[in-house]
C-alpha cells in the first residue's frame, strides 16, 4: 500500500506530488529531501524513515521516484512499481530527464491516477492505460541537424538511413496516433557483462545477464515471431546442434510469450503491447564462448624522479571488421580525477584487433614502494554494438498480419560493461 | 516552498480564469488551467482559485476534467462549503454513457475526502457497485474503503458488505483484487476479510488472471489461511510452485512468505522451498535495478541466517562492481562473509583484498573488518593479508586492521604472535581515537611480546595534554596499568607520571576517577591490582566462538518481504565490537530448542553436590543401563591447548601412517568453524583399527601412559542440525563439557567434548576426551571396534564383530549415526561405558527433542 508518490528532481525541485491516503503529514517532501542529502556516501539506502513514514525511494533518469508506505509492506512489489512507472512515464513521454517530467506533468498525474487508486496499485499496462489517458505528450527533443543528414541530396536515401538512428526509439508511444508516426518495432538483444580479470589474466568471473526487449508503435499487431538462433541451448546438459551452442544457464520469459514452438525451433511467439517489454531474460555464468573482449597489458613502476609511471596496454579481442577505419584515435583523452582518486582515459572508438597504449606519469606526493599496491583496480565500461557475449542471435522476427503500409522492423544488439574489473 | 511571487501569479492566473475570452477558447482555457496545477504542484498554494476552479469543472473536456479534479482533490478539505458546488457537476457525470467520465467522477467524489459530503456519494457509489463497465466497478469498489476510513464511526452497510463478498465472484480480476482490499479496510476490526476455504480455493483457481500487482496482493490476504489438511496444504503448495520461481521479484517474494506462513509446521518444507527460490533471487541480485539488487541482496542474508550454506557455490555473484555504490558494496560483502569455505576461501580472500584499497573508506574498511571475520576460521591467511595492508601506511586502513587485529585476538588468541609482530611502528599512522584505542589494548594485553610497546606507551604518555579523546586517555591508563604489571622497571616512571597528570591535571571526571582507582589500587599491592587487571585475554563465551549457528526459519519469517531487512544490517556492521572487546556485552541466547526433559532443576542438584559433580540418581536416571553409581565432573578444567596436547599426542605416534598432523588444529577450531583441510586425516575405518591397537602396544612396551580408545556409532540422524547452544546447555546439564563445534548443517560435523569421571567403588578418577562426528555419508561397514589396552579382543574378532554389526547397519537402511570417539585415561572399562551410556542418552533425548 502506498500513501504518497512524488518525483524530485536532483536539486530537490517538487515535480510531482500526490497523495493517495491523505493520511500523512504535509512536509513529506521536504522531509525525504533533508534525509537522502544529509547522508553521506556516494548513494543514501533505498530505505528511509522518519517518524513512521517509511520512504522508499529508486533513481532513475537522474531524478527521485519516491513512495511512502508502511512497515510492513512489501519492497519488491514498491520498488518494482516504481520502476514501472519509470518505464511508463518513458514510454508516454519519450525521454525520462527533468525537462520531459516538468513538461508532461499532466501527463504523468493523469497516469498516475490511472495506476494507483487509494494507495491500491490498479494496473501499469500500456495497452490499458492507453484507452484511459487522453493527454498529448509534448515532447521534449530539441531540433538536431543530425535529422537532416538522414535524407540525402534530393531526398535521396543514404547510407545512414538503411541504420536506425540512436534517438529512433526515444519517442512517446502515443504520438504514432495522430501525427502519423512511423509504425515501427524494435527488438533489442541487450546483453551487460561483469568480469573480474584477476593480475595474472586469468579470467577469476564471467557473468552475463541478458535480456530481450521489444519497444513497439505498431497500432495493431495480433502477434509477433522471434526466432533465435537453432542451437540456443539452456543449462549445461542440454546440447543442441554440433556448431558451436550459444548456452545460457537460466531462462525466463514474460508471461504473454507463449513458447509452444520454443522447444522444437527456438521461437518465441507473442502479442506485444504498445510501450517497452521485456520479453525474455537470461544469464550465463562463468563460461564465456569466447574470451574476454578486452585484455590489459600493465606496468606500475617508480621512476627516478619519484614519479607513478603506469604503462598500460589495452587490446581488443573482437574479431576485426573487414572496414577498419582508424587505427590510432586522434579524440582520446584523459583527464584525473582527484576527488576519486583516478585517471579516466576514455577512448571514443576501439576496433577489433586494436591495440592502445598509454603511458601516465603522476605526481603522488609520498609515494614509497609500498603505494604501488594501493593502485588498481582497472574498471573498463564500454558499450559494444551489434554484438553480444553469448553469442545470441535473432534469426527472424515476422508479424502477422502483415503490416499495412510501411512498417520498419530493427533488430539491435549490444553489451553493455555492467562491471568490467581487471586488477593489476 | 513557496516561490517569490506567489501572489501575483495567482491574481494574474484568476483574471485569466474569469475571463470570458479565455472560457470561450478550449484550448486556452485548458491551458491556463495546466498553469494553474504546474504552479501548485511546485508547492505555490493556489486555494484562492477555488471557485473559479470549480466553475471550469463543468465541461466536456476530459482532460480538463482531470485537471481541474487533480486540483479539487488536493484543496476540498480548506473549502467545504465551496466543494459542495462541485458535487452536482459529478453527480451528473456519474450518469454520463461514457464510462471513463462515470469512473472519473466517481473516484474524484471519494477523494474529496469531505465527511460532509459522505451523504451524497453513498447513491453514486452503491450504483457503481453493479455498473456494466468493469473500470467504474473498480473504482465503486474502493471507494467503500474510502469512505469507510472517512467516517470509521459509521457502520457501514452490512448489504454493502455482503456485496462486495459476492463481488469476488466478478468477471475483472482487478474488481475481484480491489474487493480484498477494500474488505481488508472495513473490515480491519474483525480481522480483515474472512478466509475461508471456498474463498481461498476461488482466489487460488484465479491467480493466474491477474497481474503482478494483483498476484501479490491475494498471496499476501492468503497467509492467513489455515488448511485443514495435509493434503490441503500439499495441493496448495503444488499449485503455487510455479509462483515461487517467477521472475517478477515481488510474486517470488510474496509467495515464498506465503509459503513460509502455511508451512510454519513443517520446517523441512519451508527448507525446501528456500532451496528453490535461490535461483530467482540469485537474478535479483543481478537485476539492472540499484535497488532491486539491493532488497534482493538484503532478503538473500534472511535466508542465510537458516541455511548457512545456501549460497556457497554461487559466491561470485556477490563479488562488487567496480561502479557499484558503496551500499550495495558492504552489503555483498556480508554476504560473502557468511559463503566462506574450503574451496572458495582462496578466490574470496583475493577478491576482498582487492576491496581493501577502495577509494572509499568506508568500503575500505568494511572489506578489512569482513577479513578479520574470516580470519576467526582461516587466521594464518587473513594475518597475512592484514599485515601486508599495513605497509601501505594509510591512516584510514592502518587503522581498520589494528581494530579488526584486536577483534580477531579476542577470539582467537592464537593469533596474538603474529599480531604483536605486525604492531611494531604502524603507531605512526594511526590517526583516528578508534584505532588508537585498539593499539592501546593490545599493548596493554601483551605488552610483555611487543618489545617497543613501553616506547610507545611513553609516546602517548607524553603526547596527553593535547589529547582530546576521552576513550584514548581511559584505554591509555589501563594499558600503562597492565604493562606495568608485567614489565615494570620500564613503564613505572612513566606510570607516575600519567597518573600524577591524571588526578591533578584531568578536568574530565571519567578519567580522573579511573586513575584514583587505580592509583588506590596499586596502594592495595601488586597481588590485588594484578587479580583486578589481569582479566581474561580471550572471549570466554562459546557463543560468539562458533560462527553463526543456524536459526529456525520462524525466526525471520515475519519479516520477509517487509521493509525490515533493508533498514537492518547496517547496524550489524557497526557494531562490530568498537571499544575494548571485554567490555561488549554477550548476551546469551536463550536455549528455546533445549529439551524439557533435560530440566534446569537438575543443574542445582549437580551444584549443590559440591564441586559440580553429578549426583548418583541423576546419573541413574540417564544412564539406567550403568550398574556402578558413576559421576561425571567437570574438574579439573581442561583448557582448549592441553584437550589438543592430549588429543594429538597419542596420534602423534603414528605419524609414520603419513597422516600430516597439522599442529594448532584444534585450537583453531576451539574458535570458529572448523576448515575442512584441516579435518582428521584418519576419518577412514582401516587406519582407526590400526591405530586402536597400536597405543596400547606402545603403552605396554613403555608402561608410561594407561589410555584407552574407543568407537561406537550412535543413531540420532538429528543431532547435527540441532543448535550448538543447546547442545552445550545438555551436555553440561550432565557435566560434559563442550570444547569445539562446527556450525550446525556443515558436513563433516564435529564436535570436541571432555569429562572425568569417577567410580564410586574406583579408587582414582579418569579423564575421557571424546569426539563426536557426522559424515552425512551411509554407515561405513565397522560401526564398532574396541581396542583394549591389554589386547584382549584379538585382531579377527575385533573383524568378525565388525562384519556383523556391518551387516546390521546395513539391514537397518541408511540410518544417519553419528560417530563417536572416545579417549580414556587412566583405562577404567567400567567408567567408559558408563560414560559411553549417558552420551547416547543425552544424544537421544536431544534428537526426539528435534524430531
Amino acid at each position: 500500500m502506498i500513501s504518497q508518490i512524488f518525483i524530485l528532481s536532483s536539486k530537490g525541485d517538487h515535480l510531482i506530488y500526490k497523495d493517495f491516503r491523505g493520511e500523512s503529514g504535509g512536509d513529506a517532501v521536504g522531509v525525504f529531501y533533508e534525509k537522502v542529502t544529509a547522508l553521506t556516501g556516494d548513494q543514501p539506502p533505498v530505505v528511509m524513515s522518519h517518524k513512521g513514514l517509511h520512504f522508499v525511494h529508486v533513481r532513475q533518469g537522474g531524478l527521485y521516484w519516491v513512495a511512502t508506505t508502511t512497515a510492513d509492506s512489501s519492497p519488491f512489489t514498491i520498488i518494482e512499481f516504481l520502476n514501472r512507472l519509470s518505464a511508463l512515464v518513458k514510454d508516454y513521454c519519450g525521454s525520462l530527464s527533468e525537462k520531459s517530467v516538468q513538461m508532461n506533468f499532466a501527463l504523468i498525474y493523469e497516469l498516475l491516477d490511472e495506476a494507483v487508486d487509494y494507495g491500491y496499485i490498479q494496473t501499469t499496462s500500456s495497452d490499458v492505460l492507453k484507452n484511459f489517458i487522453q493527454t498529448e505528450a509534448v515532447s521534449s527533443r530539441p531540433f538536431s541537424l543530425f535529422d537532416l543528414s538522414n535524407v540525402g541530396l534530393f531526398g535521396a536515401e543514404t547510407q545512414q538511413s538503411k541504420v536506425a538512428p540512436s534517438s529512433a526509439a526515444t519517442r512517446p508511444i502515443q504520438s504514432s496516433r495522430e501525427q502519423g508516426g512511423k509504425s515501427e518495432i524494435f527488438v533489442d538483444v541487450i546483453e551487460r557483462m561483469s568480469v573480474v580479470i584477476g593480475s595474472n589474466g586469468m579470467l577469476m568471473k564471467a557473468d552475463v545477464e541478458g535480456e530481450i526487449r521489444v519497444k513497439c508503435y505498431l497500432p495493431n499487431c495480433s502477434e509477433m515471431r522471434i526466432g533465435l538462433n537453432e542451437e540456443f541451448s539452456i543449462g549445461k546438459s542440454q546440447l543442441r546442434g554440433y556448431g558451436a551452442a550459444v548456452r545460457v544457464d537460466e531462462v525466463s520469459f514474460h508471461q504473454m510469450v507463449r513458447l509452444d514452438e520454443f522447444d522444437s525451433h527456438r521461437i518465441l511467439r507473442l502479442c506485444p503491447s504498445q510501450g517497452e517489454q521485456m520479453v525474455m531474460q537470461y544469464q550465463l555464468s562463468d563460461d564465456l564462448p569466447s574470451a574476454p573482449p578486452f585484455r590489459l597489458f600493465p606496468t606500475i613502476e617508480r621512476d627516478s624522479g619519484g614519479r607513478l609511471l603506469m604503462y598500460l596496454k589495452l587490446r581488443c579481442d573482437l574479431p576485426p571488421k573487414s572496414l577498419s577505419q582508424e587505427l590510432s584515435s586522434p579524440d582520446q583523452s584523459a583527464e584525473l580525477k582527484p576527488q576519486s582518486r583516478a585517471v579516466v582515459w576514455k577512448i571514443p572508438r576501439f576496433t577489433g584487433g586494436m591495440q592502445l597504449s598509454a603511458l601516465f606519469k603522476l605526481e603522488v606526493p609520498g609515494l614509497s614502494s609500498a603505494s604501488l599496491l594501493e593502485v588498481g583496480p582497472v574498471g573498463l565500461s564500454f558499450e559494444l554494438p551489434k554484438l553480444t557475449a553469448t553469442g545470441l542471435q535473432i534469426r527472424f522476427l515476422r508479424l502477422s498480419p502483415v503490416q499495412p503500409g510501411p512498417s520498419q522492423r530493427w533488430v539491435r544488439y549490444v553489451t553493455h560493461s555492467d562491471s568490467y574489473t581487471i586488477r593489476i | 516552498m513557496p516561490y517569490l511571487g506567489g501572489e501575483e501569479t495567482v491574481r494574474e492566473l484568476r483574471r485569466a480564469l474569469s475571463n470570458p475570452n479565455v472560457q470561450s477558447d478550449q484550448l486556452r482555457y485548458r491551458n491556463t488551467i495546466l498553469k494553474v496545477i504546474r504552479a501548485m504542484s511546485q508547492g505555490v498554494d493556489m486555494s484562492g482559485l477555488f471557485s473559479e476552479m470549480v466553475k471550469a469543472c463543468a465541461t466536456v473536456d476530459v482532460v480538463q476534467k482531470k485537471l481541474v479534479y487533480v486540483f479539487l482533490c488536493s484543496y476540498a478539505a480548506l473549502n467545504p462549503e465551496l466543494s459542495l458546488l462541485v458535487i452536482n457537476t459529478l453527480r451528473k457525470d456519474c450518469q454520463d454513457p461514457n464510462p471513463m467520465v462515470r469512473s472519473l467522477a466517481l473516484r474524484n467524489m471519494t477523494n474529496l475526502r469531505l465527511p460532509s459530503l459522505v451523504e451524497y456519494v453513498e447513491q453514486p457509489l452503491a450504483a457503481g457497485l453493479r455498473d456494466r463497465a468493469a473500470c467504474v466497478r473498480r473504482v465503486a469498489v474502493l471507494g467503500w474503503a474510502k469512505l469507510h476510513n472517512l467516517q470509521a464511526s459509521s457502520e457501514i452497510d452490512a448489504a454493502v458488505v455482503n456485496e462486495l463478498y459476492s463481488l469476488l465472484r466478478d468477471p475483472d480480476p482487478v474488481v475481484m483484487v480491489n474487493c480484498l482490499r477494500a474488505l481488508e479496510e472495513i473490515l480491519k476490526d474483525e480481522g480483515g476479510v474472512a478466509i475461508n476455504k471456498p474463498i481461498t480455493h476461488h482466489l487460488l483457481n484465479r491467480l493466474k488472471e491477474c497481474d503482478i500487482w494483483g498476484q501479490c496482493q491475494v498471496l499476501r490476504v492468503l497467509q492467513r489461511y489455515r488448511p485443514q489438511s495435509e493434503d490441503e496444504l500439499f495441493d496448495i503448495l503444488s499449485l503455487l510452485d510455479a509462483s515461487l520461481v517467477s521472475p517478477h521479484p515481488p510474486i517470488m517474494a510474496a509467495t515464498l512468505s506465503l509459503f513460509l506462513s502455511l508451512c510454519s509446521g513443517q520446517p523441512a518444507v519451508s527448507l525446501a522451498a528456500l532451496e528453490r527460490v535461490r535461483g530467482p533471487l540469485l537474478a535479483a541480485c543481478g537485476s539492472g535495478s540499484r535497488e532491486m539488487r539491493f532488497t534482493a541482496l538484503c532478503h538473500i542474508q534472511l535466508l542465510l541466517r537458516s541455511i548457512p550454506g545456501l549460497m556457497g557455490a554461487h559466491y561470485k555473484r556477490f563479488f562488487c562492481g567496480y561502479a557499484e555504490p558503496a551500499y550495495i558494496k558492504q552489503r555483498k560483502m556480508q554476504v560473502l562473509v557468511e559463503l566462506v569455505n574450503d574451496e572458495n576461501v582462496a578466490m574470496l580472500l583475493d577478491e576482498l583484498k582487492g576491496y581493501c584499497t577502495d577509494v572509499n573508506a568506508e568500503t575500505a574498511q568494511a572489506a578489512i573488518t569482513a577479513i578479520g571475520r574470516i580470519g576467526r576460521s582461516y587466521s594464518d591467511r587473513c594475518l597475512e593479508i592484514l599485515t601486508g595492508l599495513l605497509g601501505l601506511k594509510q591512516d584510514h586502513i592502518t587503522s581498520a586492521v589494528v581494530q579488526t587485529m584486536r577483534d580477531l585476538v579476542w577470539v582467537c588468541p592464537q593469533c596474538s604472535d603474529t599480531v604483536c609482530f605486525a604492531l611494531e611502528g604502524c603507531e605512526e599512522t594511526l590517526q583516528d581515537s578508534q584505532g588508537r584505542q585498539a593499539l592501546l589494548w593490545l599493548l596493554g594485553v601483551y605488552g610483555e611480546r611487543v618489545s617497543s610497546a613501553p616506547y610507545t606507551l611513553e609516546v602517548f604518555i607524553d603526547g596527553v595534554r593535547s589529547e582530546a579523546s576521552l576513550g584514548v586517555k581511559m584505554e591509555l591508563l589501563t594499558a600503562t596499568m597492565r604493562l606495568f604489571l608485567c614489565r615494570p622497571a620500564e613503564t613505572q616512571d612513566m606510570l607516575g607520571r600519567l597518573l600524577h597528570y591524571c588526578i591533578e591535571e584531568e578536568t574530565d571526571m571519567c578519567v580522573r576517577d579511573q586513575a584514583l582507582l587505580y592509583y588506590r589500587l596499586l596502594h592495595c599491592g601488586i597481588e590485588e591490582t594484578r587479580k583486578v587487571l589481569q582479566g581474561r585475554r580471550s572471549d570466554p563465551s562459546l557463543g560468539v566462538l562458533i560462527g553463526r549457528p543456524a536459526e529456525p526459519v520462524s525466526q525471520w519469517a515475519r519479516s520477509f518481504n517487509t521493509l525490515e531487512p533493508l533498514r537492518q544490517g547496517s547496524i550489524e556492521t557497526e557494531s562490530v565490537s568498537r571499544g575494548s572487546p571485554e567490555h561488549t556485552m554477550f548476551d546469551p541466547k536463550p536455549n528455546a530448542d533445549l529439551s524439557n526433559t533435560l530440566d534446569c532443576s537438575r543443574i542445582e542438584k549437580v551444584h549443590s553436590d559440591g564441586d559440580g559433580r553429578c549426583s548418583d540418581s541423576s546419573a541413574d536416571i540417564l544412564a539406567s543401563s550403568v550398574a556402578a553409581p558413576l559421576s561425571l565432573s567437570l574438574f579439573p578444567a581442561l583448557s582448549p591447548e592441553e584437550f589438543e596436547r592430549l588429543w594429538l599426542q597419542q596420534l602423534a605416534l603414528h605419524a609414520e601412517q603419513g597422516n600430516e598432523m597439522e599442529k594448532g588444529y584444534i585450537v583453531n577450531n576451539t574458535s570458529q568453524r572448523f576448515s575442512l583441510s584441516r579435518s582428521f586425516p584418519f576419518i577412514g575405518q582401516d587406519l582407526w583399527l590400526t591405530r586402536a591397537r597400536r597405543p596400547a602396544e606402545k603403552d605396554e612396551e613403555a608402561g608410561k601412559e594407561d589410555f584407552v580408545w574407543m568407537e561406537e556409532c550412535v543413531r540420532c540422524p538429528t543431532i547435527p542440525r540441532c543448535s550448538p547452544q543447546s547442545l552445550q546447555a545438555a551436555m553440561q546439564l550432565v557435566n560434559i563439557q563442550t570444547l569445539a563445534f562446527t556450525p550446525p548443517q556443515t558436513l563433516p560435523w564435529r564436535v570436541y567434548l571432555y569429562t572425568h569421571t569417577c567410580l564410586d567403588d574406583a579408587p582414582h578418577s579418569t579423564l575421557i576426551l571424546g569426539e563426536l562426528l557426522y559424515t552425512g555419508e551411509e554407515p561405513q561397514k565397522a560401526e564398532v571396534h574396541k581396542g583394549s589396552a591389554d589386547g584382549g579382543v584379538g585382531a579377527e574378532g575385533i573383524e568378525d564383530e565388525q562384519a556383523r554389526q556391518g551387516m546390521e547397519a546395513t539391514a537397518d537402511g541408511g540410518q544417519e549415526a553419528v560417530k563417536v570417539t572416545l579417549r580414556q585415561q587412566p583405562r577404567d572399562d567400567k567408567a567408559l561405558k558408563g560414560f559411553l551410556s549417558i552420551l547416547t542418552t543425552v544424544l537421544h533425548t536431544l534428537s526426539s527433542e528435534r524430531a
